[in-house]
């Protein structure tokens, strides 16, 4: 007996991943959970892209060309929705789950099974939300925002479905966060002390912090709207004494939060990958820290800037005019400490660090834009126009996407053992950046000169930046197949990675071998 | 797990329970906000109690009256007067003509809204159709009153205000016939 018993318990101490299907429906292993959550977003990814090309298609010249404008509206809402809350947010979810735990030094995530449980529910969220597109009426039609009463008392039947999914997303990401908060507050290996903790890991306590902060606040705008659909309640009716306004302003103070939960662990994977390929410490950690806490903080104060057209009065608008800018403080502290690390370092220009060098470009225009966006008198002009969607295209592909991607290509080698084929890599890297720029730059033009966002036809005189625009977005969609074969590539075979991986790399993740053992640091590691 | 783990997850789980109630708390917080500083336009939907208010020798203000009806409320719904001079500190009358002009009994509610919004703490009103809801016979018609004022301290900056009323379909359908409620197409029936 006491053999058997013996012997169970070695057997246990060494097994690697179960085999087959249910591997992966009962894993608990934060590994297993974080490629889940990867190739998920990167399904998102295709299926909200698919959808932005529809978009392009149509915009390839003005008039109604290939859809109907009430299914244009449709496309419209599921790429925006797909996108935020099914590509960025699980991608950078899977990356947590991966990565936090060994850099830290622990031997999983703190809560396995509900990290079981949040990964699982995202599915089903996002087969509701699709399957709507089936319904009588059509999916959701009234943008990402779903602003009340558009989405309220003249919405489609299938809006209760999309109140459904965004609860589960809401679940989920709120399981994540309190997961991530709890493996990092708890879990660090001993000698690790808060401010010795590599800066992907302080992203991403801050943005779960953020996550955790905000997320509720959707849930709660999405059940009022519940409410006043189904039982009879006027929060967001002015005849039974509600006011619209009101819920723009609950949508923006998740919203607003929400931007940046898609940008600071864009900022920690930055700060790492710039810091191996210039081969030098990174410049400012602390100050690093400092900088996206208040990131943080601020975020909860600017809200109303998205709504500087609902009729603000003077003070209200100074104050979020003012309070928007002072965000650019913090932020340039960053840039210029990427900038500063880089200065005088041995740079080498392999994938990871060109998509990393092009999200400190290309973000920090975006970031400009918001600037210009910013300024209360100019956002009259600016507002609802194609300035806005260049805007924030230019602060989530090349800023949240990009860093993703060189996130991808920089821990790829860890993941599976093997080298990505750096030619093919590079490749991808060109003709995204190429796209890119070419669909989203012209969108700042044709905004200044008045195009509105939002529509499926436009007035003749944006026809050729238009145009421009499409090539350049097929370009960009073409290339993400490119980056799907060189992730399989990756994953089938390769060159073999060291346990380094790259000669600058600085990390508890380095010192284990690659691939990942299934089981890491069962015994934490010693931190000097 | 440990000790340290549990009580993260305590606070945490606290947090999430406390931004939930909070969203619902916003209700009321904007709406008093809003009451206290006159923000939004909103103006109370009830009638003045201060008997300070009028003064002899106010200035000058015009006001515009802005009428609309919601969605496909099909009631006939304008001003007696689209502008009128009055003087801060003195009671004014003004009328609205309505008419249902259907073939059933409605219900409407007004809800004014005053425009600029800093002027709103400062317009009072002793009377209006606004603090009720109004039902009309099929085919009746009426001339609804609110009897306003502004007090003195209404910034000198404003020399005109407008003040807008939107006329909302308040029947309660179910009562009479459920089916032809304009609002119940919001009946779940996927075609899946």
């Amino acid at each position: 007996m006491s053999a058997v018993i013996e012997s169970h318990g070695h057997d246990d101490h060494h097994h690697g991943p179960a085999k087959g299907l249910t591997r992966w429906l009962y894993t608990t292993n934060h590994k297993d959970i974080g490629s889940l959550y990867l190739w998920f977003s990167f399904a998102m990814f295709l299926i909200g892209g698919a959808m932005a090309m529809v978009i392009r298609a149509e915009l390839f010249q003005p008039g109604m060309q290939i859809v109907e404008p009430e299914f244009y509206n449709q496309m419209l809402t599921l790429h925006g929705l797909i996108m935020v809350f099914g590509a960025v947010m699980p991608a950078f979810v899977g990356l947590a789950n991966w990565l936090v735990p060994m850099m830290v030094g622990a031997p999983d995530m703190a809560l396995p099974r509900m990290n079981n449980l949040s990964f699982w529910i995202l599915p089903f969220a996002f087969f509701i939300l699709l399957s709507s597109l089936f319904m009588e009426g059509g999916a959701p039609n009234f943008g990402w925002t779903f602003y009340a009463p558009l989405s309220t008392t003249y919405a489609p039947p299938s809006v209760t479905f999309f109140i459904f999914s965004v609860h589960i997303m809401g679940a989920s990401s709120i399981m994540g966060s309190i997961n991530v908060v709890v493996t990092i507050m708890n879990m660090r290996a001993p000698g690790m002390s808060l401010m010795k903790m590599p800066l992907f890991v302080w992203s991403w306590l801050i943005t779960a912090y953020l996550l955790i902060a905000v997320m509720p606040v959707l849930a709660g705008a999405v059940t009022m709207m519940l409410m006043d659909i189904h039982f009879g309640t006027s929060f967001f009716n002015a005849a039974g004494g509600g006011d619209p306004v009101l819920f723009q302003h609950i949508f923006w103070f998740f919203g607003h939060p929400e931007v940046y939960i898609m940008i600071l662990p864009a900022f920690g994977i930055a700060s790492h990958i710039i810091e191996t390929f210039s081969r030098k410490q990174l410049f400012g950690y602390s100050s690093m820290v400092w900088a996206m806490a208040s990131i943080a903080i601020l975020s909860f104060v600017v809200w109303a800037h998205h709504m500087f057209t609902v009729g603000l009065p003077l003070a209200a608008e100074l104050f979020f005019m003012w309070a928007t800018m002072l965000i650019a403080v913090p932020t340039g502290v960053k840039v210029f400490n990427w900038v500063t690390t880089m200065f005088k370092g041995s740079i080498t220009y392999e994938t990871p660090m060109l998509f990393a060098i092009a999200f400190v470009v290309l973000f920090t225009i975006g970031g400009f834009s918001g600037l210009m966006l910013a300024i209360t008198p100019a956002d009259f002009q600016y507002h609802d126009t194609y300035f806005v969607v260049a805007h924030f295209h230019y602060v989530l592909v090349p800023g949240s996407i990009f860093s993703i991607m060189a996130a991808v290509y920089y821990w790829i080698p860890k993941w599976t053992g093997n080298m990505y084929d750096e030619r093919l890599g590079k490749l991808h890297f060109w003709l995204s950046f190429t796209g890119v720029n070419v669909t989203f730059f012209p969108q700042h033009w044709i905004g200044l000169a008045g195009m509105p966002r939002r529509v499926p036809d436009y007035a003749l005189q944006f026809a050729d930046w238009n145009m421009i625009s499409s090539v350049g977005a097929f370009l960009f969609g073409a290339s993400q197949i490119l980056f799907l074969f060189i992730v399989l590539k990756t994953v089938m075979g390769g060159k073999k990675a060291t346990s380094k991986v790259w000669e600058g790399a600085r990390g508890l993740e380095w010192t284990v071998e690659s691939p990942a053992p299934y089981h890491t640091f069962s015994t934490p590691p010693k931190i000097n | 797990m440990n000790q340290g783990s549990k009580k993260t997850i305590r606070t945490l789980c606290f947090a999430v329970l406390g931004m939930f109630t909070f969203s619902f708390a916003l209700v009321p917080l904007y709406n008093v906000f809003c009451e206290v500083t006159g923000l939004n336009g909103k103006i109370e939907l009830r009638a003045t109690n201060d008997t300070n208010i009028e003064i002899e020798n106010g200035r000058d203000v015009s006001i515009q009256f802005v009428s609309h009806n919601n969605e496909e409320m099909p009631w006939t719904f304008e001003p007696s007067e689209d502008s009128i001079k009055i003087k801060t500190g003195k009671y004014h009358t003004a009328t609205f003509y309505v008419k249902n002009p259907t073939d059933r009994t409605m219900i409407a509610q007004a809800i004014p809204s005053v425009a600029p919004s800093n002027a709103a703490s400062h317009l009072k009103k002793l009377e209006c159709f606004c603090f009720e809801e109004q039902e009309l016979a099929p085919g009746e018609d009426a001339l609804l009153p609110v009897r306003l004022i502004f007090d003195d301290k209404l910034p000198s900056a404003i020399n005109s205000v407008v003040l807008s009323y939107t006329i909302f379909d308040v029947t309660d359908y179910d009562d009479i016939e459920l089916t032809q409620n304009t609002h119940n197409s919001h009946v779940m029936e996927p075609s899946l």
